[in-house]
């Protein structure tokens, strides 16, 4: 990556003021919209400009969290927190029902996750609330099937994304018109990067789960890369628990999140590392590396 | 910091995947293990190097088939500016998703094979940045490692290329020509050591340059009301604000405003953004408006200055068209409209042309419009929409169309 120091800091206000427009023509276009809340930063950040699109009214729609089981408990710990002091309605729903009904099945062997699980707790939510929209973090700097996205991405009946019948979407005008079933996923900081989100965290000093942030904790080593340890991880018999200084970059489940070593306590260390970093965001997310298209497979079965 | 928006543009083929590919490459915006990805797939197609296009060519289909089918976004940024590339398909069936990419570009990059010098595609890429009305297009000459890095190719070209720029371009639009290897990395960031012929600047030094006059704060003040914020809490109780984003001009506290299209005036009472309040707003803020007396505002009504004699309210007008669907535009047809926010019905009364992009003549009297075409239609509105005339203000002026069965966006309109 460049090692500009210039670049630190330096948000484009514009990046806000063109999510803010998206957020309010969710609220306009839609009788039932949620925002998918997940503890990281960029679903934060989508809080944030909900607040601020909608001020001083509340936000006018529930944050809905689908809860795997294998989250940090920070991540937990700060959602409560944040939708208490935003005022709105938290909705929770947990993938651990979709397995004791039967729905969902549990992974096997050491790279288990539950992340593949959640989309069937996801569709069964959207079923239940009849939520027509869908609003999430995704940014299309992340991952080469989501630099294809539309801002608003049309869902059939069984959430699939059809990368080749996307609309149209001209200049800023979106079109939610959907027919009975279907459903929109909405993706209003599809134009920021990863440096945008943590300048924009910076500028607008907004408060961050503590994981993100240098700490000590227990990690395996797997694959060259730092596993925060868990009951819910399948270690093998050669992977010894030890101590080490690290923090998150990006957040996921503890499953399938990998940490980086680091000592970056302050925001302004943090943007400095990801500005040098020799690996993407998503070079952390074990749930990519699956294959090649791991992503855009994920995305047709209604994976956000 | 400010940002530029970039589309590629092109006939399939032209390299321009990887010229984007490239670009990223050379300012060092790949990290390490997205080039070893890039490697890995190279390597199982094949090729004995690093196939850049790749970068971008994220979907399964692409990769099978080595063309681009949809618009891939993709960002990088130097100490000057960030830069949002909209990386599109040359194929003409995608013609659509080549028009959505473009549709916010400031910058059109429309690339030529060397060998082939200009073909439809190219005719008709310029038609469109001339419809979309971007201020910028640099036609970069790709390929030139496989006619010998020749001036008098390049030169060629771009003679052949003048008739067709005199015809498409309009005043303020710059054009520039640029002669580059994709695969090379020649005069993309780096000046061509091949081309020593060439002495103009590369294509990053090229963007790095350009400035594009930013005359949306001086257009006519337009602020389309999005959202009517009431927030009926103890603490706000009475508070009615409107919410929406102003697509042009500048709005101040204490001006006189008037509502489109219902008529009624007021007085700014307050501009604010989150917390904050502001003594003046322009294009491009996100904002809540406040009104110094009640009067009823809905969604799709447009805010405008009350010293404005005759702000534009057209349901009878024509418009130039871009189509994007299957099923072809025919007279008669209802569709909604969408311009900005506000939508109502439209009838097209009239195709009053179709445009040959390579003669750049029109036909008249044709019966339709298909997909990827372009023309001229009649239309009439149910409602009268607070459009400006898309050459003069341009972030007001466009519209699509939507099939009211489908719900699919069929149409792009520019009013005329
Ligand atoms: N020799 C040579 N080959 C090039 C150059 N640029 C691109 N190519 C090759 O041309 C082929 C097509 O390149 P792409 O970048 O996929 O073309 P494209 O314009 O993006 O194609 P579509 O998106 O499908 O319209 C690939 O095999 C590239 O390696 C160049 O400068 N020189
Ligand atoms: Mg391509």
């Amino acid at each position: 990556m460049n090692k500009l120091n210039d670049k630190i800091g330096h948000f484009p206000r514009q990046l806000e003021d063109e999510s803010i427009y998206i957020m309010r023509e969710v609220a306009a276009q839609f009788e039932r919209p949620a925002l998918l809340f997940s503890g990281g930063k960029d679903s934060i950040t989508l809080v944030r400009l909900a607040q601020k699109a909608f001020y001083p009214g509340k936000i006018p729609f529930p944050l809905v969290h689908i809860d795997t089981g294998h989250n940090f408990p920070e991540t937990i710990e700060f959602r409560d927190r944040l939708a208490k002091e935003t005022g709105a309605e938290l909705i929770v729903r947990y993938v651990q029902d979709s397995i004791d009904q039967g729905k969902a099945k549990e992974e096997s062997g050491k790279y288990a996750s539950r992340n593949v699980l959640q989309t069937v707790t996801l569709l069964d939510t959207i079923e239940e609330f009849k939520f027509d929209a869908c609003i999430g973090g995704a940014r299309r700097d992340e991952e080469k099937a989501r630099a294809k996205e539309r801002i608003f991405s049309v869902r059939d009946d069984f959430g699939q994304w059809d990368a080749k019948r996307q609309r149209p979407e001209l200049f800023d005008m979106l079109n939610g018109r959907i027919a009975v079933g279907e459903n929109v996923r909405v993706f209003p900081i599809s134009n920021w990067t990863e440096l945008d989100v943590w300048n924009y965290i910076k500028e607008e000093n907004m408060e961050i789960p503590s994981i993100y942030f240098s700490h000590k904790r227990q990690v395996i080593e797997r694959d060259g890369m730092l596993w925060a340890d868990s009951e819910h991880l399948n270690k093998e018999a050669d992977e010894i628990p030890f101590e080490a200084t690290v923090r998150f970059r990006t957040v996921g489940d503890m499953t399938c999140t990998a940490a980086v070593a680091s000592e970056a306590t302050e925001i302004d260390v943090i943007i400095e590392e990801i500005l040098s970093a020799e690996i993407s965001e998503r070079g952390a997310r074990i749930d990519d590396k699956r294959s090649e298209a791991a992503m855009e497979k994920r995305k047709q079965q209604g994976y956000f | 910091m400010d940002i530029l928006r970039i589309a590629t543009a092109g006939s399939v083929d032209d390299g321009k995947s990887t010229l984007i590919g490239r670009l990223l490459y050379e300012t060092n915006s790949i990290t390490k293990d997205k080039i070893e990805a890039l490697e890995t797939a190279s390597k199982r197609k094949g090729l004995d190097f690093l196939d850049l296009s790749l970068l971008t060519d994220g979907l399964i289909a692409e990769r099978e088939q080595g063309i681009t089918i949809d618009v891939a976004h993709i960002y990088f940024s130097t100490p000057s500016r960030k830069y949002i590339i909209a990386d599109t398909p040359g194929h003409v069936e995608y013609t659509r998703n080549m028009v959505t990419g473009a549709s916010n570009a400031k910058v059109s990059l429309i690339l030529v094979d060397a060998r082939q010098g200009m073909v439809e595609q190219t005719a008709r890429h310029l038609s469109i940045a001339a419809m979309l009305r971007i201020p910028k297009v640099i036609i970069c000459v790709n390929k030139m490692d496989l006619v010998q890095y020749q001036e008098s190719t390049f030169e060629e070209i771009k003679a052949s290329l003048t008739e067709l720029v005199k015809q498409t371009t309009f005043e303020g639009q710059e054009i520039s020509f640029l002669p580059i290897s994709s695969l090379y990395g020649q005069n993309i960031t780096k000046k061509a050591e091949q081309m020593p012929w060439f002495t103009g600047n590369t294509l990053l030094g090229e963007l790095e340059a350009f400035e594009y006059a930013e005359t949306l704060a001086h257009a006519p003040a337009r602020f389309p009301v999005q959202f009517v914020v009431r927030p009926m809490t103890e603490a706000y109780h009475d508070f009615r604000g409107y919410a929406g984003k102003i697509s042009s001009g500048t709005f101040r506290v204490g001006d006189a405003i008037r509502v489109l299209p219902t008529g009624q005036e007021s007085t700014i009472a307050t501009i604010e953004k989150f917390e904050d309040k502001l003594s003046e707003a322009k294009a491009g803020d996100s904002v809540v408006i406040t009104l110094s007396t009640d009067i009823d505002i809905s969604r799709g009504n447009t805010i405008v200055l009350a010293s404005e004699a005759n702000a534009p309210q057209l349901k009878d007008f024509s418009a130039q068209v871009c189509w994007l669907d299957h099923q072809a535009l025919t007279p008669g047809k209802t569709y909604l409209l969408q311009h900005g926010i506000n939508i109502t019905k439209a009838k097209i009364s009239q195709i009053t042309e179709r445009l040959d992009v390579v003669a750049q003549t029109a036909t008249e009297g044709v019966d339709s419009l298909k997909l990827n075409e372009i023309g001229r239609i009649a239309l009439r509105t149910a409602q009268p929409i607070s459009a400006d005339v898309y050459a003069n203000n341009p972030s007001n002026g466009a519209f699509i169309l939507i099939d009211e069965f489908s719900n699919s966006t069929v149409g792009v309109g520019f009013v005329q």
